[in-house]
């Protein structure tokens, strides 16, 4: 056991993992985030905190988290390298620590290009996987990038995420591999709609033996309007829908009803592939449909750790 | 070589308003190459002022001629007798250009008529495309001949990151992923396990963000003026 968090217990007892994703509000505000947060208590290990998704400002992640840890539930940081460098990051890890947050998840951030402040100056002083590497050494070797002794002991449970539907395709695995060998214990991927190529991504995971080193946690999206879909065909990326896909949401009646029930096709498909390890449950906007789509997808009741 | 462009017309204009002999100087070699600032734009640049600023009823004159290279000391002294006829010099060089006129000779006055973007090079008439950031620590033989610090919009040492679709950045599809560029430059020289290990964090102490301003200083070629 590392971090001791309800994340980690429920990945090592093997059961099927089920994560959720908050994004924080554009004000000071937390009153929704935390009705969301309470929705969803019983359906959810854990909850990603997203650090100003889409380079948009909102309230940090960390004071979000930490509002969680006083409701008695469990934050998973997002920490994105776009607009710390590694004094400010490493400053806020601890602080995140004191405050009770025991996952983290290490990613790079979209380009500020794309957010609100699309003049502001990108940090990128490390990367993604420095910022694993980085955090993990700090936690293992008691020693800060720069070398320096750490005080005490911090035990935070590291996550990183991949995307299967990046180019080029034959990377992914690589990078999964490298990023496990940089500290990742847990993986959420980028949102699956293309099931045919994520399994063609786990198949090479699992040839390499890298599903039993790392928790693989599939990303699904429910999608709540054709318009939705599109915009992320089109506009997001990393992410790649097909085209069935937008056809079968046209041609549906009840456009919300009928992304529900793709994404809970999505998870039931996912727990038949070798080496998956759970969902994370990215509902943008939609956070209330969370428990819904975990009682639909026999995921209810969520196991006791 | 250094890419510039030369600023809009009306704010070079608006900066040159309040001075009556105005000197546009160009610069004969890397802006010159890339078309912003060599003797053909200053005469460009010139004559569009010169209208301008009859059309606004500013009164006074604008010359124009150019040297070969505004960031050297002793070519800027060829001309410091003419320099220092003008009220105002609008210099056609890269930002380095018009700071070494003012360092050099301190009693001028000097307006930048051109927005100094990159280091790079042309890759086609009329493209020019930025490629060394000068970072101080060069990385090019881990990454096969392509700068990830310059042509990656993350500066990532260990990429590619999940931004990259079908070669292209998340930026968009007319932008390059590098690190896709150098993912198949490695595949093709049989070197694709070098991405396996993990690159550390920079040290840009050797960067401009190390401190500012750097300076670059060779003992061994320094004249001892003692």
């Amino acid at each position: 056991m590392i971090a001791g968090s309800k994340l980690e217990k429920t990945i090592n007892s093997g059961q099927f993992v089920v994560t959720g994703e908050l994004g924080p509000p554009k004000g000071a505000d937390l009153t929704q985030l935390k009705h969301h947060a309470e929705g969803m208590r019983n359906h959810v290990e854990a909850y990603n905190i997203t650090d100003n998704q889409t380079a948009i400002v909102r309230t940090s992640s960390i004071a979000c988290g930490a509002t969680l840890v006083q409701m008695g539930l469990e934050p998973i940081i997002q920490i994105v390298v776009r607009d710390r460098n590694r004094i400010c990051i490493q400053s806020d890890v601890l602080g995140a620590h004191a405050l009770g947050v025991k996952n983290i998840l290490c990613l790079a951030g979209d380009h500020q290009k794309f957010g609100n402040e699309p003049g502001s100056k990108g940090v990128f002083d490390i990367d993604s996987m420095q910022l694993l590497k980085g955090l993990k050494d700090l936690r293992d070797e008691k020693k800060f990038m720069g070398g320096e002794e750490l005080n005490g002991e911090l035990s935070y449970f590291l996550g990183a995420v991949e995307n299967p539907f990046a180019d080029p395709f034959e990377y992914r695995v690589d990078r999964l591999e490298k990023k496990i060998k940089a500290g990742a214990s847990f993986i959420q991927t980028q949102c699956i709609f293309d099931l045919d190529r994520f399994e063609r991504w786990m198949e090479m995971v699992c040839e390499r033996g890298l599903h039993k080193k790392v928790a693989i946690l599939g990303g699904v999206t429910p999608i709540k309007s054709l318009g939705a879909a599109r915009y992320m065909k089109n506009n997001v990326s990393g992410i790649t829908i097909p085209d069935e896909l937008i056809e079968r949401m046209t041609g549906a009646e009840k456009k919300k009803e009928e992304g529900l029930k793709i994404a809970i096709e999505t998870i039931q498909r996912l727990k038949e592939i070798e080496g998956v390890a759970g969902v994370h449950i990215m509902a943008i906007a939609w956070e209330e449909v969370i428990p819904e789509i975990v009682e639909r997808a026999g995921l209810y009741p969520r196991p006791k750790v | 070589m250094i890419i510039a462009e030369r600023k809009p017309l009306e704010e070079i204009a608006a900066m040159a308003a309040p001075y009556k002999r105005v000197c546009v100087l160009g610069c004969n070699t890397c802006v010159a190459v890339c078309m912003a600032g060599g003797q053909k734009e200053a005469e460009e640049t010139a004559t569009l002022l010169r209208i301008h600023r009859k059309k606004e009823n500013v009164d006074g004159e604008v010359e124009v001629f150019s040297i070969e290279r505004q960031c050297e000391f002793e070519m800027i002294d060829e001309v410091l007798e003419k320099l220092k006829s003008y009220d105002v010099i609008v210099s056609l060089a890269c930002g380095v250009g018009v700071q070494t006129i003012v360092e050099h000779v301190p009693s001028l006055r000097v307006l930048p008529g051109l927005n100094t973007t990159s280091m790079g090079y042309p890759t086609e008439q009329g493209v020019w495309k930025e490629r060394c950031l000068g970072c101080g620590d060069c990385v090019l033989d881990l990454t096969m001949g392509i700068c990830p610090i310059t042509r990656c919009a993350k500066s990532i040492l260990n990429g590619p990151c999940g931004g990259s679709a079908e070669g292209k950045c998340e930026l968009g599809k007319d932008v390059d992923c590098a690190w896709h560029l150098i993912h198949e430059r490695l595949s093709a020289f049989g070197r694709l396990s070098d991405l396996e290990e993990i690159q550390p964090p920079k040290d840009w102490s050797k960067s401009h963000h190390g401190g500012g301003a750097r300076t670059s200083v060779r003992e061994d070629v320094r004249i001892d003026r003692g």
